[in-house]
């Protein structure tokens, strides 16, 4: 169990050692250092998830959540405490391997990419910084600890959003991600509030057993208290799912997400791609048991995930810097996941949602890591984000050319690559118990082969731009991570998925129908052949094809004026209604209270000093004084 | 025969040393510095020996009694003297009366050790007295400084004026129970008025020992003129002596009282915290200002002590420990710079931090420690003290004293603020620390920074308290 602990320990320590000596010690060597511990870290999650679920994990044929670690941290009362510990379940031990994979690709990349940079050593201790905190996270025990966990991870992040410092634009992106996603944490404090008052407990494990059995006193406690009309239940799931969906970046919480892509591309791939971004939907299946005990949070989930899916593939058409359109993709992705999550079980116990959405989470995190990796090597050489600066790179970049491919056909959902698999088990799961929302993401199927594919040709066909490149594609630690997640994108589909993860637990066999796959298939392509049509040689229509769309196309263009939105509110209301009048009252009314305190008790201060007059007979009469005023008081009036 | 010697230890080793000195002195001439370094020497065997062989019973049928509490008690009273005794090094090193100073010293502890084990009214009477008249001695001790003649004078009438009101209750009390040992008051009180008077003059006799407001007026004036080291015995052991016995007599002796004397305790708490930080605020003369705001600090005390629990007492006695350490940090320091320099006023410090930058720290510590500001100990140690407290659920008592740690942060956080911020013209010179000082001083250090952490302190002191 000490190797189990050393996974996340390992990064921990690599933290402490590359920030407190990096600087002095390790200016060159902190990549290959942080290089090593993760790919321990990642061999130890390997060797984990093949244990667990070829044999620990399993317990007649049930895989079982285990706690195999456990410190008693802060005891509050005989029965709550705050523990410290480690839990392993399907889906933690499958978070385990995408985190240290992902990772560990980052940390390859970033070798090459990072390579000369002025604070080397400092980003590699953000990386591991991050690393724990988002191991950490997945192996939670208990409610706190993910609390814990999930502020850690937004520090981490905030400081690798940030990590150009000098440069304005980051800095802002960093302080809008973290205080967005700081606003939804609150909502997910209350949340954890609400579920441990009245379950007793902080512990996932007791929790859940507590509030997902409707007969339990607590389960009765928690539905019979309402507020505002709902349920305590409701309302603490809707909670907790807000500040899942500040992280993942659902609707309306997602507009940190595109300001993000200012940090170094490879962190965008770690962060944005892989781990943070699903940590909310990691959050809500979590507690999946007692989402699924509650039809009104389901629902919540599963409009705002399908909502977001189709509202970030329509702004990712019009995007033309390729960072940004990976973020939107991504987004809509998350929405996938989130409304496969929300989708109510079969009758017969069996949630095809929640196996769906961790599938394509799994798949999603290996060809979006790849997508933004590719990204960075693009940029890497091009030295510019925009759209428009590209075109022509396939023979220029042949690997990242086709790397980018696979992924690009994995994510539109072509067969036989792992986006495929995934996507037709969300849209069975949905075809099965919500036709509209099946149909919504059938349609943004669509949409997401479009603009990856509009990415795609405008990146590596249309017109060559002439650029005088002084290196070449970028080093092996570079291309090296596009091959083996390329790799991983072309056969993770083939994992029979359901055997391993499944909401209680219980292997179901997976059926992929024929004749169901050739709608969504049939659909992609169309996007694809749309896509290639438009953009792979240099013409008029797209822009013909704007002007059309006219005022659809400014605000899809524009990000539906959501940004604009919240500065309004921010600025205009908030500010006014609320800031300015505390600001007034902070400083007449508290100042003013404070002031008058501070003079009085000034002249106070000196009115009493002349009782000390130095005079022993006077002493000597106040402490007679004393002794009757007690007296009188006590004797006679406060009996 | 045996149990008595063991039982009665610590006040044996004390005497022992009174009279080795005394023979010392009347054989041949030493230095002051052999002095000195043997004095400090018996004291640290003194403080060392009170962890040995610790054995609790009751003596002389029932007028002296002893317990884990209590030798605990006496322990922390000789850490304070050591620390006391090698803070005034400096001052005492060219002194021509070390031998006296010590003894006088010496013989107002014994009388301190045998108040609180006192198990009987005249006992505590005559601890008491042991601990007073000796003090007065010693703070003539500035044998040239007029000041410190009046501060002598001022003390030994205050005292004797106390003394007589303490006595007449004392009487009262014999009056009206018939009983003089502490189980048979316990047993005999009855809350008639009478008792009730007796008490209040009881309780005036301690007030004025403690500087409680009202009966506190002496102490500006005694202290100011004092030398340093008397002060800080004066504010720290003597004050602390008097609240190890003040909690268990108010606990077990007036237990049927309670209704009474907690409503009384309420009120003095109120008026010695507010009076205490209102006199602090414009004190320029810094050991005037440190006396004032010990005043307050035992204002604090009574709030932990109106907590009738078990949790009360061991807060008072934890409060204490941390208050020897705080108070004598910073009163280490100013104690030092006035020997060596003369200069006491607050103004002098400015810009103290440049020439002295260790004297600077710790006298910040400390002042941070008397403030309680966390992570130092004082905050714990009043932090526990308003916690005990609110266990009564007097929530007015608790944020009139939570609203004064406001105030009094302020006055602490001015003199921080003129060591290290403020400019000076003519800054106090870089001094150099002798050994026992600056040992003395990393002591009061090491118990600010670690008794707040190490939570077995705290532990072992709340597993002693005195139960209600």
């Amino acid at each position: 169990m000490l190797l189990l602990a050393l996974i996340p320990l390992l990064p921990l320590a690599c933290f402490v050692v590359l920030g407190l000596f990096g600087k002095k010690y390790f200016s060159q060597s902190a990549g290959w250092l942080g290089t090593l511990v993760l790919a321990t870290s990642a061999i130890l999650s390997l060797y984990t998830a093949f244990n667990y679920f070829s044999d620990s994990g399993k317990d007649n044929g049930v895989y079982q959540a285990i706690v195999p670690v456990q410190l008693n941290w802060l005891p509050f009362t005989s029965d709550l405490s705050i523990n410290l510990g480690i839990l392993l379940d399907p889906i933690s031990v499958m978070m385990l391997v995408v985190v240290t994979v992902v990772s560990l690709m980052v940390h390859i990349f970033s070798l090459g990419y990072m390579k000369g940079e002025e604070r080397f050593a400092t980003y590699y201790a953000f990386l591991s910084l991050f690393t724990f905190s988002m191991l950490g996270l997945v192996l939670s025990s208990n409610i706190f600890q993910i609390y814990i966990f999930w502020e850690l991870v937004g520090v981490s992040s905030f400081l690798l959003i940030g990590f150009y410092f000098n440069k304005a634009t980051a800095v802002a992106a960093s302080k809008k991600a973290f205080i967005v996603t700081r606003f939804a944490d609150f909502g997910f404090l209350i949340g954890i509030l609400v579920l441990s008052y009245y379950s007793n407990t902080l512990d996932f494990k007791t929790l859940i057993e507590r509030l997902s059995d409707p007969a339990s006193a607590q389960s009765q406690a928690i539905g019979a208290a309402s507020f505002l009309g709902a349920s305590a239940l409701t309302w603490a799931l809707a909670l907790v799912f807000m500040g899942g969906a500040g992280k993942s970046a659902m609707f309306p919480l997602h507009i940190w997400l595109p300001d993000a892509m200012e940090g170094p591309t490879p962190v965008s791939a770690l962060i944005h791609a892989a781990t943070m971004v699903v940590a909310g939907v990691y959050l809500v299946a979590r507690l999946f048991p007692v989402f699924s005990t509650n039809e009104s949070a389901l629902m919540l989930i599963r409009y705002i995930g399908i909502f977001s899916a189709f509202f970030a593939a329509i702004i990712a058409c019009t995007q033309t810097d390729i960072k940004r359109v990976l973020a939107y993709s991504t987004m809509s992705q998350i929405g996938y996941m989130m409304f496969a999550l929300g989708l109510i079980p079969a009758t017969d116990g069996h949630a095809a949602g929640f196996t769906a959405s961790m599938f394509h989470l799994f798949t999603h995190a290996f060809f979006k890591s790849l997508l933004f990796l590719g990204a960075g090597a693009i940029i890497h050489y091009i030295h510019s984000n925009e759209m428009r600066d590209m075109g022509g790179l396939r023979k220029l970049m042949p690997v990242t050319h086709i790397s980018f491919l696979i992924a690009c056909l994995a994510i539109a959902g072509i067969w036989p690559f792992a986006g495929f698999f995934s996507k037709e088990e969300i849209l069975h799961a949905a075809y099965q118990s919500d036709k509209p929302i099946y149909f919504i993401a059938l349609i943004t199927g669509g949409i997401t082969a479009f603009y990856m594919f509009r990415l795609y040709f405008n990146i590596f066909w249309g017109h060559e731009q002439k650029h005088s490149h002084a290196h070449g594609e970028g080093p092996l630690s570079m291309k090296l991570p596009l091959i083996l997640l390329a790799i991983l994108s072309l056969v993770a589909g083939f994992i029979p998925f359901s055997h391993y993860v499944t909401a209680d637990g219980r292997p179901v066999e997976s059926h992929l129908d024929l004749l169901f796959s050739i709608a969504p298939l049939l659909i992609a392509v169309t996007g694809i052949l749309l896509a290639g049509w438009l953009y792979k040689k240099a013409n008029d229509k797209p822009a013909r094809l704007a002007a059309t769309l006219g005022g659809l196309y400014q605000s899809a263009y524009k990000k539906f004026y959501i940004d604009e939105i919240y500065l309004f509110l921010t600025k205009n209301i908030l500010f006014n209604l609320v800031g300015r009048p505390a600001a007034w009252f902070d400083r007449h009314i508290v100042d003013g209270t404070m002031n008058w305190l501070a003079s009085t008790t000034g002249k106070l201060s000196v009115r009493i000093k002349g009782l000390q007059s130095g005079q022993v007979q006077s002493y000597a009469l106040y402490f007679f004084g004393g002794i009757a005023a007690l007296g009188v008081i006590f004797i006679y009036l406060w009996k | 025969m045996n149990d008595l010697f063991i039982i009665l230890k610590q006040e044996l080793v004390l005497t022992v040393i009174i009279f080795l000195l005394l023979t010392l002195k009347i054989g041949k001439e030493r230095s002051n510095m052999a002095w000195l370094n043997l004095v400090n020497v018996l004291l640290a065997i003194n403080f060392l020996g009170g962890f040995f062989f610790p054995q609790t019973g009751v003596l002389f049928s029932g007028m002296y009694h002893t317990s884990d509490l209590i030798i605990l008690e006496k322990n922390i009273l000789n850490l304070g003297t050591l620390i006391i005794s090698m803070q005034s090094y400096n001052w005492l090193k060219d002194h021509k009366h070390v031998v006296e100073f010590y003894i006088l010293l010496l013989s107002t502890l014994l009388g301190m050790f045998f108040m609180i084990s006192a198990g009987n009214l005249l006992m505590l009477y005559l601890g008491l007295e042991l601990s007073t008249i000796p003090l007065a001695a010693i703070a003539n001790f500035d044998l040239e400084k007029r000041k410190s003649s009046e501060a002598a004078m001022k003390l030994i009438i205050s005292s004797a004026f106390s003394s007589g009101m303490l006595l007449f209750g004392i009487s009262l009390v014999y009056g009206t129970t018939g009983a003089i040992s502490f189980e048979g008051i316990a047993a005999a009180v009855n809350g008639q008025p009478l008792q009730i008077f007796a008490f209040i003059l009881l309780l005036a006799g301690f007030g004025f020992k403690i500087s409680a407001v009202p009966f506190h007026l002496w102490t500006a004036d005694v202290y100011e003129g004092a030398p340093v080291a008397v002060t800080s015995y004066l504010s720290v052991i003597s004050k602390g002596a008097i609240l190890f016995v003040l909690v268990p007599v108010l606990y077990t002796v007036f237990k049927p009282l309670a209704g009474n004397w907690y409503n009384m305790l309420f009120l003095l708490s109120v008026v010695t915290i507010i009076i205490g930080n209102l006199f602090a605020i414009r004190q320029d003369n810094f050991k005037r200002f440190l006396a004032f705001s010990s005043i307050a600090q035992v204002g604090f005390i009574l709030v932990g002590i109106t907590g009738s629990s078990q949790a009360g007492s061991s807060s008072v006695v934890y409060f204490v420990l941390i208050y020897i350490f705080s108070n004598l940090a910073a009163f280490g320091v100013v104690s030092f710079v006035s020997a060596t320099t003369g200069r006491e006023r607050i103004s002098d410090y400015r810009g103290f931090h440049k020439t002295n930058p260790v004297l600077a720290w710790v006298l910040a510590i400390g002042l941070f420690s008397l403030a309680g500001v966390p992570p130092t100990a004082g905050f714990f140690g009043k932090f526990f003290l308003l916690l005990a407290g609110a266990g009564k659920g007097n929530y007015v008592l608790v944020t009139i004293a939570a609203l004064n740690m406001i105030i009094s942060l302020y006055y602490y956080l001015r003199i921080v603020k003129a060591i290290f911020m403020d400019a000076n013209e003519q800054p106090i010179e870089p001094l150099t620390v002798p050994a026992f000082p600056k040992l003395a001083l990393y002591i009061c250090i090491a118990g600010i920074v670690f008794t707040g952490f190490v939570t077995y302190v705290h532990e072992y002191i709340q597993s002693l308290g005195t139960a209600f």
